[in-house]
């Protein structure tokens, strides 16, 4: 085991609280360097875990390792890990000063290296003119650049951010996103942080794994999660305007000429012929299947185009330089983001077309077929 | 501009103004009778209709501390410095107490809950259910066996009991207000158990430790039946010299009386009014969250 190691490993790590399972068996590896966020909704287990890791909750079962140690026996402040919380904590009868000054009294320095340590961490994070207040005279911007002060002001060997952004208005939110993830690249250390807001997780994380009731549904990186979710929860959880799922069964399906197959899907009363992954030529004719599509996957075709689906335009919700519409076929919501100059009214009949590549099928137990 | 532009939100007019002091001269009308007749000689203190313009005199003051013969001999302490002393000593120790068991125990209450914390909880409620006297003469015999009576042990132990529930259930109530991320961060920045006590938990109940200590030194200051019963010629407390002052061949000297009574309200005003912005934030904590 080296002395350089720094990352954090979790292997089956089971939360149970009385007659629930909070967080149920979950593997994750964050290496050194690395920010993972854990995204999922609410009561989804993702702050249990974090807590877990803190050492703020036992873990029912499973391996919490830091740096190579388990780490399962340890209280809190014998795990050497830095935390910001959502609301802060900051302590209300000290300082920012003092504030930012508390945990490094803990690792013994001296009035000097404690000193040097504030000037550094209040320089990186704007924090040298208010120094000298106390947290109530604080904004909430001033008290977010605060608490991630307080927890990077240290070495610890890893860093853990609980819904870092949610309290602060729009415009703030951009500016700390930017600023958190400047100061967490110059950290070689594992960075975890919890959100429920994809943008969040999709701007900051190298790796993002999405947590639904206690299990994680998939860890990969930001682009992937995107262009390859694994399952039905996260291709509907990950983007905005959310994921078009529509049922079809799968009519047949050969290889094509240039490796990519064909198949004929029969979906919301139509046939027709798409291209899609490889992996689909091991389905059997007849499966039921999801198809997934993008909003920004779909383009307007006229009606009666050949291999399109063909529907009604039921709303148009115009979003700055795009539209996002709403087409109803059969009691099925399809909806597509076109730019703003396009020419379309609300009761006209239009084609919707998948672009190419850019169709996911999922099986029947809703997992991407790939 | 108008005064009317000029006025605070939400501030009271003059006729509003005028009438709530006009109500609240009526409650005080008695401190203030009583002030007045302290310093009246015992013609004025005894004249009607009430006078209310008189020559004041410091006389009754003067014999709060020393009686004079009616030989005209040597002037002689009444001893009352000794139970100004006690009220104070008494008063202040088993509060002290109280505060110091009671937030220790608040805070394991709030933090450490045993089995079945609410039950041990609502005992503790349960001893001030009853009016105290109640218990007067078991009390009063335990006294007796343990050789407690007219001792400052015995009746600052027996304050501190009295005051304790109180302390307990307000300080808990601080307590459990408090935001606990903030405690976790505090074990997250190496803090052990005491220290998150000590330097976390405590200064943000400051406020709340003053409105209980106030609240408690006021029952404790006032309180009679147990002083009268429990204590003797050395460790008396001010209000049971206040009872023995009337009487005597005389009939009352209402002119001495008032003037015990002024010198004994001064301390609890002047504890009041020295903890009154953390009295106001103690009895609105918790009513603002974040």
């Amino acid at each position: 085991m080296s002395e350089t190691r720094s990352d954090i490993r979790l292997s089956g790590v089971t939360k149970r609280f009385v007659n629930l399972v909070a967080v149920d068996s979950v593997d994750l590896t964050v290496d050194s360097g690395e920010v993972m966020c854990l995204l999922g909704p609410s009561g989804c287990g993702k702050t249990t875990t974090l807590r877990m890791i803190a050492g703020l909750e036992s873990a029912s079962d499973g391996d919490i390792m830091i740096a190579g140690r388990r780490v399962n026996d340890l209280r809190a402040r014998e795990r050497n890990v830095a935390m910001a919380f959502q609301f802060y904590a900051l302590y209300p009868s000290l300082t920012v000063e003092e504030n930012l000054a508390y945990p490094l009294h803990a690792d013994g320095l001296n009035r000097s290296q404690i000193a040097e340590r504030i000037a550094h961490v209040s320089k990186v994070l704007d924090l040298q003119g208010i120094l000298k207040r106390r947290p109530h005279q604080l904004g909430e911007g001033e008290k977010q650049r605060v608490a991630v002060g307080r927890s990077i002001v240290r070495t610890p060997t890893c860093f853990l951010f609980d819904e870092p952004l949610s309290r602060l208005d729009i415009q703030l939110r951009q500016q700390m996103r930017t600023q958190i993830k400047e100061v967490l690249e110059q950290l070689d250390k594992p960075t975890v942080i919890v959100t429920h807001d994809q943008i969040e997780a999709l701007t900051m994380a190298d790796r993002i794994a999405v947590m639904r009731a206690g299990r994680i549904e998939q860890v990969a990186s930001p682009h992937d999660l995107f262009s390859r979710p694994a399952n039905l929860f996260v291709a509907g959880f990950i983007g905005t305007p959310a994921m078009n799922l529509i049922d079809a069964t799968l009519v047949e399906v050969a290889p094509g000429a240039d490796g990519t197959p064909t198949a004929r899907l029969h979906l919301l009363g139509e046939d027709i012929s798409a291209q899609v992954e490889p992996a689909v030529l091991h389905l059997a004719a007849g499966s039921k299947v999801t198809l997934g599509v993008r909003p920004r996957s779909f383009e307007l075709v006229p009606p009666a185009t050949p291999d399109a689906l063909h529907a009604t335009v039921d709303l148009i919700e115009p979003m700055g330089a795009e539209m996002l519409m709403h087409l109803m076929e059969r009691g099925t919501d399809l909806r597509c983001v076109v730019p703003h100059t396009t020419r379309i009214a609300v009761g006209a009949s239009a084609g919707l077309r998948c672009k190419q590549g850019q169709l996911h099928v999922f099986d029947e137990q809703g997992v991407l077929v790939r | 501009m108008s005064n009317r532009e000029v006025r605070a939100i939400g501030e009271a007019g003059w006729g509003r103004t005028l009438g709530a002091a006009v109500i609240s001269l009526v409650y005080f009308f008695p401190v203030l009778f009583i002030i007045l007749t302290s310093f009246k000689t015992r013609q004025d203190a005894l004249a009607w209709p009430i006078k209310f313009i008189f020559t004041p005199t410091l006389s009754n003051f003067v014999s709060v501390f020393f009686r004079t013969t009616v030989e005209g001999g040597e002037a002689e302490a009444t001893g009352f410095g000794l139970y100004f002393f006690n009220s104070l000593f008494i008063g202040g120790s088993s509060v002290l107490l109280a505060l110091l068991i009671g937030t220790a125990a608040a805070y394991a209450f709030s933090r450490f809950p045993l089995k079945g914390n609410d039950t041990y909880l609502f005992m503790i409620l349960t001893t001030r259910m009853m009016p105290p006297i109640i218990a007067i003469i078991p009390i009063f015999v335990l006294f007796r066996i343990f050789g407690l009576s007219g001792t400052y042990v015995g009746i600052i132990a027996l304050y501190t009991a009295f005051n304790l529930p109180f302390s307990i259930w307000m300080v808990k109530s601080f307590f459990d207000d408090l935001d606990r991320d903030i405690e976790d961060a505090a074990r997250m920045d190496g803090s052990s158990e005491w220290k998150v006590f000590r330097r976390i938990c405590l200064p943000q109940v400051y406020a709340g430790l003053a409105a209980t200590f106030v609240f408690a030194i006021i029952l404790t200051w006032n309180e009679f039946v147990f002083a009268l019963l429990l204590t003797g010629t050395q460790t008396r407390t001010v209000p049971v010299q206040i009872v023995r002052t009337i009487g005597g061949s005389m009939g009352v000297d209402w002119g001495l009386l008032s003037a015990l009574e002024t010198l004994f309200i001064i301390p609890v005003v002047l504890v009041t009014f020295a903890l009154q912005n953390q009295l106001l934030r103690g009895v609105t904590f918790g009513t603002i969250r974040r």
